[in-house]
C-alpha cells in the first residue's frame, strides 16, 4: 500500500464534509461537517509529515485541534443563544440580515 | 517498524488497518451527511475520528492519536452532544428546500470538488519519495521528539493559542450569560402564591397507594368510592398508571 492512499481518503472526507456543510439545515450537523472538514485536514498533514521526514506538520496538526477546540465551544455557545431567541437551530430560520 | 519507516513503505498491518477503517470512515461520514437525527450524526462522527486516531497511531504519530481521542471524541463531541439535549434532540432536519435545486447543486459541486482534488493529488504525488518520521524523530520517541520543537521553534504560537483559549472561554461565558429580567421566585413567593390560589394545593399530595395494594410506586391511591385520586402517581409514571393495578388488571397480568 502506498502512504498517498491517506492523502486520497483524506481529500473524499474532506467532500463530504463540504457537501454536508451545503445540504444540511440544522446548525449543530453543519457545525460537525465542518469538524469532519478540519479532521481531514489533520490527516493530510499528518501524511505530509511521514512523507517529508519532518515532524512540523504533526505539531500544525495539533494547533489546528487546539483551533478547533476553541471553536466549537464559541460556536455551540453562538448556535444556543441564537436558538433562545429564534426557538430554532435551523440555519434557514436566521434570516434577519438577509438583503 | 523504524527500519520499515525509513524506507518509507508501508507494513503489511498498516495496509489491513488502512482497508479495514478506510470504507469504515467514509461510510461513516456519508451517514452523517445522510441520516436525518442529529444524535446519530454526532455518533457517525464519533466513528469518523476514533478511525482518524487509528490511522495517526499507524503513521507514527501516537502522540496526535491521543490528542485526539481525549480531545476530539472526548471532550468536543460531548460538548456537541450536551448542546444537543440542551436544544431538543428531536429537531430533525427539515426536508423543505429553500433554494430549489439546491442540495443537487451541492451534490455536484461536492462530485467536481472531488474529482479536482484526486487528479491534483495523483499528478502531484506520481514521484514523491516518501521519507518516514524515523530520522525526525531520532532515539528519543516521538512525544519527545514534538515537545522539544513545539517548546523552541513554536514557543510563541503554543503561548497565542493560551490567548486563543481564554478569549474562546470569555467569548462563550458572554454568550450563553443571560440577564435576569425579573427576580428570582423565592420560596416565599412560591408559597404565598399556593395559599392565594387555596384549595387543594395547600396540602400535601396525596402518596400512591403502594403500601395499600401493590408495592409498586405507579400503583394510584384510591379514593373511598374507587375512582383514582389525581395527584397520587408522579406525573412521569402517568403513563404507565394509565391502567391502574386493581386486583383484576394484575390477575390478567399474572402478578
Amino acid at each position: 500500500m502506498s502512504v498517498d492512499n491517506y492523502l486520497y481518503l483524506s481529500a473524499i472526507l474532506f467532500t463530504i464534509g463540504t457537501v454536508g456543510v451545503l445540504t444540511r439545515r440544522n446548525a449543530i450537523v453543519v457545525f460537525m461537517c465542518i469538524e469532519l472538514m478540519l479532521n481531514a485536514v489533520n490527516l493530510t498533514l499528518v501524511t505530509f509529515s511521514r512523507m517529508n521526514g519532518s515532524l512540523d506538520g504533526q505539531i500544525i496538526a495539533f494547533f489546528v485541534m487546539v483551533v478547533a477546540a476553541a471553536e466549537v465551544v464559541v460556536g455551540l455557545a453562538i448556535i444556543m443563544s441564537i436558538f433562545r431567541a429564534r426557538r430554532s437551530a435551523s440555519v434557514d430560520d436566521a434570516n434577519l440580515l438577509k438583503y | 517498524m523504524s527500519a520499515v519507516l525509513a524506507a518509507g513503505a508501508t507494513s503489511t498491518h498498516e495496509a489491513v488497518v488502512f482497508w479495514i477503517l478506510a470504507p469504515v470512515s467514509v461510510l461513516a461520514a456519508l451517514g452523517l451527511v445522510l441520516v436525518r437525527s442529529a444524535v446519530h450524526a454526532a455518533v457517525l462522527l464519533a466513528v469518523v475520528m476514533l478511525s482518524l486516531a487509528a490511522f495517526y497511531t499507524t503513521e507514527d504519530a501516537p502522540f496526535l492519536a491521543v490528542v485526539q481521542v481525549v480531545v476530539y471524541t472526548g471532550a468536543v463531541l460531548m460538548l456537541f452532544l450536551f448542546v444537543l439535549m440542551l436544544i431538543g434532540v428531536d429537531t430533525a432536519d427539515s426536508l423543505v428546500e429553500t433554494l430549489r435545486g439546491q442540495r443537487v447543486a451541492a451534490v455536484l459541486l461536492g462530485l467536481g470538488f472531488a474529482v479536482l482534488l484526486v487528479a491534483t493529488l495523483a499528478g502531484a504525488l506520481g514521484s514523491f519519495h516518501t521519507k518516514g518520521l524515523a530520522a525526525a524523530q531520532a532515539d528519543q520517541g516521538n512525544v519527545v521528539a514534538i515537545a522539544e520543537k513545539l517548546f523552541s521553534t513554536y514557543v510563541f504560537a503554543f503561548e497565542a493559542t493560551s490567548a486563543l483559549l481564554i478569549t474562546a472561554g470569555l467569548g462563550a461565558m458572554v454568550l450563553a450569560h443571560r440577564e435576569r429580567i425579573e427576580p428570582r421566585r423565592t420560596q416565599k413567593d412560591l408559597m404565598l402564591e399556593r395559599v392565594r390560589r387555596g384549595g387543594a394545593g395547600l396540602a400535601p399530595l396525596p402518596g400512591p397507594g403502594v403500601y395499600a395494594d401493590h408495592d409498586a410506586i405507579d400503583t394510584p391511591a384510591l379514593l373511598p368510592d374507587g375512582s383514582v385520586a389525581p395527584g397520587s402517581v408522579p406525573e412521569h409514571l402517568q403513563v404507565s398508571a394509565a391502567t391502574p393495578h386493581t386486583d383484576e388488571t394484575v390477575k390478567e397480568l399474572g402478578r
